[in-house]
């Protein structure tokens, strides 16, 4: 067999790139290269694009992960579900059992060529605040797992809770020598879910908004309730405050009571607490926080539909 | 870097940054210019490849992640059963007017059709999704879609034309 000459330009020395099998070898090249982690490259191929025909503009080793045999991990622990960080959304789309939230945000992810090379773990790395499967993971309370290689080049891990990861957009906690591994996802106990994703064209377009809850509603009273919004603010947020107000209030009173379909004020004030958005390209902050407050009123009033549906087959079988 | 892989059913070994874009090999090293290039940034899907049988936009993919790899082009595809069917039903039906965005076409529809023998018009929708026509408004291109589908269906009797992957798990959703 004989090599292909290259006909394409090459004018500067080859690019140092590193494609391991195991992650020992992986975490020890990240600490020592200082090598930039590449998983589908559905973010960073567009971030470093060069003009057509030249080579992306990445400049430093890259450190391929795709072929990592530990990164495709995918096992349900008890009742968490454990991902790891090389499984694309198409194959994490056919996980059995996988939570409604994330299938709902993964399926509206781009298109299905980007799926069959974008990663969950890539998309949270990428630390944007639009980030699509974000919301959903704040809303089960995931974690992430993370590892460097220590001064043996063993491999260290730890883990850490979504919300902790993100400083920022494009700004996380990972380390220069370290990597992410898998994300920990533990079902949520049965609930009422949300899922809402506003862009302008349903495939490929980033999201000008998306938000996802669960609620929990035991003898018509909120036992539980979580609801995360992303692109409102620096990262994706969850709206702690208003939460707080919901959590152990009876159902009848989440809505204005004079006004119908409105939220309670005291809720709608307690949630744009953290909704800080921007104007950009894709949307304004006056667009942003209508809709970001929209959403949960939307799903409270779901809530409280959804309670009275009950009641009322309750009603008539008794 | 070498890099070895397959291409179109042969083996090949190029020596090249490892950041080259699967797209350039293809078009400029191996000439097999099927295999367009529109956005450059994987919106529009002309640049559509299998990578080990999944489609992927091959401008986003560095060469040095494709060794080990098999690599399949329209070039290929369309000699296959279902690719020379999608050619004729989209000449048929008109689903080509500047033909650019065709080759990506025929392989999001290969895609789809290997694991759903019969979409239905919102299934085709989402499985072209990636792929962006600035000339048909679509419609044609769904035709000519479920068209090929229905003469591959035909051909291997009423239900039998599940791919290798098995019908689709969600069709419709």
């Amino acid at each position: 067999m004989t090599t292909v000459p290259n006909k394409m330009e090459t004018n500067k020395t080859e690019n140092k790139t590193f494609r391991p099998q195991t992650l020992k070898e992986a975490v020890v090249f990240r600490r020592d290269a200082g090598a930039i982690p590449f998983l589908g490259g559905t973010d960073l191929m567009v971030r470093y694009r060069g003009y057509s025909g030249t080579l992306p503009k990445l400049t430093g080793p890259v450190l391929f992960l795709d072929a990592v045999k530990e990164l495709h991990t995918l096992r349900q622990d008890g009742t968490t579900l454990v991902i790891g960080a090389a499984v694309t959304y198409a194959d994490f789309l056919s996980v059995p059992d996988l939570p409604w939230l994330l299938y709902r945000a993964v399926e509206e992810i781009a298109a299905p060529g980007i799926r069959n090379r974008g990663t969950v773990a890539g998309n949270i790395c990428n630390a944007s605040p639009a980030g699509d499967v974000i919301p959903p993971l704040y809303v089960h309370e995931a974690s992430v797992e993370l590892a460097r290689a220590d001064a043996g080049g063993a491999v260290e891990t730890r883990t850490l809770p979504i919300g902790e990861f993100f400083r920022g957009p494009g700004k996380t906690v990972l380390q220069p020598d370290e990597l992410m591994t898998a994300v920990h996802i533990p079902h949520l106990p049965e609930g009422q879910l949300y899922y809402r994703k506003v862009g302008t064209r349903k495939a490929n377009a980033l999201s000008k908004l998306s938000a996802a809850g669960y609620a929990r509603v035991e003898g018509g009273e909120v036992r539980d309730f979580r609801f995360a919004l992303g692109a409102v603010a620096p990262t994706v947020v969850r709206v702690t405050a208003a939460e707080n107000l919901i959590i152990g209030r009876k159902v009848d009173s989440l809505l204005h009571a004079a006004s119908t379909g409105t939220a309670a004020s005291d809720i709608l004030s307690a949630a744009e607490q953290v909704i800080r958005p921007i104007d950009d390209q894709r949307s304004t902050a006056q667009y942003r926080r209508t809709v970001a407050l929209n959403a949960l009123t939307e799903f409270l009033e779901q809530i409280v539909r959804k309670t009275q549906e009950q009641r009322s087959e309750k009603g008539a079988k008794t | 870097m070498k890099i070895t892989f397959t291409l179109n059913g042969t083996p090949q070994t190029v020596d090249m940054d490892p950041l080259t874009r699967l797209l350039d090999v293809v078009r400029e090293t191996f000439g097999l210019i099927g295999t367009k290039e529109g956005c450059g940034e994987g919106e529009c899907g002309a640049c559509s490849v299998f990578l080990n049988d999944h489609l992927v936009n091959s401008c986003l993919v560095p060469i040095g992640q494709v060794d080990g790899c098999d690599v399949k082009t329209v070039e290929y595809v369309r000699q296959t059963d279902g690719g020379r069917l999608l050619v004729e039903s989209f000449a048929e039906v008109h689903s080509v007017q500047c033909g650019f965005c065709t080759p990506g076409m025929v392989l999001a529809s290969t895609d789809l059709l290997r694991r759903n023998p019969d979409p239905d018009e919102h299934t085709v929708r989402q499985a072209i999704s990636g792929n962006i026509c600035r000339c048909t408004g679509y419609d044609m291109i769904v035709e000519g879609v479920q068209l090929a589908a229905r003469r591959a269906r035909e051909a291997h009797g009423s239900h039998g034309a599940h791919g290798p992957h098995g019908a689709e798990k969600d069709e419709a959703s």
